[in-house]
């Protein structure tokens, strides 16, 4: 049952004792081992802590303890969230070696639920990508077709829900960067609103912009997985002091009289023909249930990627000022002095993908042009953020391709910085504007990639767009179709 | 906006980065980021006059806590991971007595 088994099932089955944690964990430590070696989707496995966590769980419920809704759920996190066992990458060699002295909050909530983290995930260097290539420890490969990428920058914790090698999976989304491998691998990947669940532990790079993201095979795990990581943290100073839910228990409110924003801005020049066809087919198909299809206009939505590439890289250089080779980290050898010491190790050990945006960031805010990139591209994502507020009093949820295309090949964008970064055209909005969306499957090309439907509602809307999704998939199976790699697996 | 960032001006965003970049990325970044650059000059398309900056997306504002006084971490759970330490110290070279660059 396990390859079937979704993370509520396999919750329930621990908890009625109809099988135990450490068979649960270590069947799927084992199909990591017997097949991980394809896709890369994982970057460390700590078995003896994974096994070691899962008797525990096993000796409480001996006990008669009562259990956490996650106990015995092997879940993987993106390696850019920390955690006080193993190592914590954010591949790149900048920290090799780094063990991180205290654990991310949302790892605190997961294993405070009883979930066994059993491994972290592959990712673009610092999360700065869309394809999961631009990490120090090789490519991630998109399990329904390895010649092609999963997407990134979350790749592997979205190949691993693809792969069925995990139910569950924790990434981290900037600018489209759980949304979009979750559409090209076939799963489910939510953005919660900005603010909604803690960052404390979780690598910055953008910093008004980052929110850790659910991935699971389907819409019911994304809600019980948010309603386990959401919630107020005084060690996040943006984290929001508003009640939590329990989405997976609100998921049947009826798609009657749902109001459905479609704006044309998301079907334009670049939208592959198949794409369009299978998340128009999508919105049809919730017209037939009866929502109403409701046209908006996103005029600013255009300016979406110019805006983010100056935001993004501007708060990065920020951010990344801190891997220095001081505090921890690679350090280079025998630096002449303390400059040399920054730019030498920096220079050694950041990536092309993460030099280029601490260059672009640092020249959007360097003397004499921080107003004409960095504060223009603030007040434009003013307008942007009011073109959904605008939307928004007559719409109920936005709905629109997360892609332009289904997944590319392997190498196709990497030497075209500016080619990969309009990958993320339809995403990077709901980041600059804080909103929530989700990525769910709609259906598959020609050859058989996975298609990927974004809907996204105002912010704190995530209870109703969880049900509007979870509606949807009860009318559809492209959620519970599975690739090849996992059949065989 | 310029939207050519010279082999010059790249050495010297890579200097103010304290980025050490090789004479080949040098050429490579010119080309990559100009090319960057030219795209987000559509920014200037929008009227921006009278609209203001919005530095986040959510109407926070300070999150205060009490001034109390908590623990912190010991010394050697703090430089854990430094790549060179003295004492209670991360160990760097030596800092004084430089150009003041």
């Amino acid at each position: 049952m396990t390859l079937a088994a979704t993370t509520a099932e396999i919750a329930r089955a621990v908890a009625t004792g109809e099988r135990s944690a450490e068979e649960v964990v270590g069947e799927c430590l084992d199909r990591i081992e017997a097949s991980d070696g394809a896709l890369n989707a994982f970057l460390s496995c700590d078995r003896d802590r994974a096994l070691s966590c899962a008797r525990n769980v096993d000796a409480a419920r001996a006990k008669g303890d009562q259990l956490g809704p996650l106990a015995g759920v092997p879940i993987a996190v993106k390696d850019n969230i920390c955690t006080t066992f193993g190592a914590t990458t954010c591949a790149s060699r900048i920290l090799k070696p780094f063990h991180s002295r205290y654990g991310a909050h949302v790892v605190e909530r997961l294993e405070g639920a009883g979930a066994i983290i059993v491994g972290k995930t592959n990712l673009d260097e610092f999360a700065m990508g869309s394809s999961t290539e631009h990490g120090a420890f090789g490519p991630t490969r998109n399990p329904w077709d390895p010649a092609r990428v999963a997407g990134g920058s979350s790749g592997g914790s979205a190949a691993a829900v693809a792969a069925r090698f995990v139910t569950g999976a924790l990434g981290s989304d900037t600018g489209g960067s759980v949304r979009q491998p979750a559409a090209f691998c076939g799963v489910v990947g939510l953005k919660p609103t900005y603010g909604r669940v803690s960052r404390y532990g979780l690598v910055a790079f953008g910093s008004s912009l980052d929110q850790i993201s659910p991935i699971a095979s389907d819409v019911r795990d994304v809600a019980l997985l948010l309603s386990i990581i959401a919630g107020h943290d005084t060690r996040d100073s943006t984290s929001v002091d508003a009640p939590v839910p329990e989405y997976d228990a609100k998921l049947n409110q009826p798609l009657n009289g749902v109001r459905i924003g479609v704006s044309d801005q998301y079907f334009g020049e670049g939208l592959d023909g198949q794409v369009r066809d299978a998340v128009w087919g999508a919105i049809d198909l919730m017209h037939r249930e009866g929502a109403e299809i409701v046209p908006i206009d996103l005029p600013h939505m255009k300016y979406a990627v110019a805006c983010y590439y100056i935001i993004a890289p501007a708060e990065a250089s920020s951010n990344l000022a801190r891997f220095d080779g001081v505090h921890y980290g690679y350090r280079t050898a025998e630096p002449k002095d303390i400059i040399d010491l920054y730019a030498s190790t920096r220079g050694q050990a950041f990536g092309a993908e993460v030099k280029r945006r601490i260059m672009l960031g640092t020249y959007a805010l360097s003397s004499g042009y921080y107003d004409a990139y960095y504060l223009k591209a603030l007040k434009v994502r003013t307008l942007i953020k009011r073109d959904f507020d605008q939307a928004f009093e007559s719409v109920d949820v936005i709905a629109s391709p997360v892609t332009p295309t289904t997944a590319f090949r392997l190498g196709e964008k990497t030497d075209d910085p500016l080619a990969m970064y309009l990958e993320d055209i339809y995403t990077i909005s709901a980041n600059l504007a804080g909103v929530c969306a989700i990525s769910l499957p709609c259906g598959f090309d020609r050859q058989g990639l996975p298609i990927g439907l974004q809907l996204t509602r105002p912010a704190f809307g995530e209870e109703r767009l969880l049900s509007i999704a979870h509606q949807y998939q009860l009318r559809t199976d492209y959620h519970a179709r599975q690739p090849p790699a996992a059949a065989v697996a | 906006m310029a939207s050519v960032l010279d082999e010059t001006a790249v050495r010297h965003v890579a200097h103010l980065a304290r980025l050490d970049v090789t004479d080949e990325e040098v050429v490579r970044f010119a080309e990559q980021l100009s090319s960057i650059l030219s795209y987000v000059e559509q920014l200037n398309e929008p009227d921006t006059a009278d609209i203001p900056p919005t530095a986040h997306a959510l109407p926070v504002t300070n999150a205060f806590r009490d001034d109390t006084v908590r623990p912190c971490w010991e010394p050697d759970r703090a430089l854990h991971n430094a790549p060179q330490r003295q004492e209670d110290f991360f160990q760097v070279p030596k800092v004084l007595g430089q150009d003041g660059t």
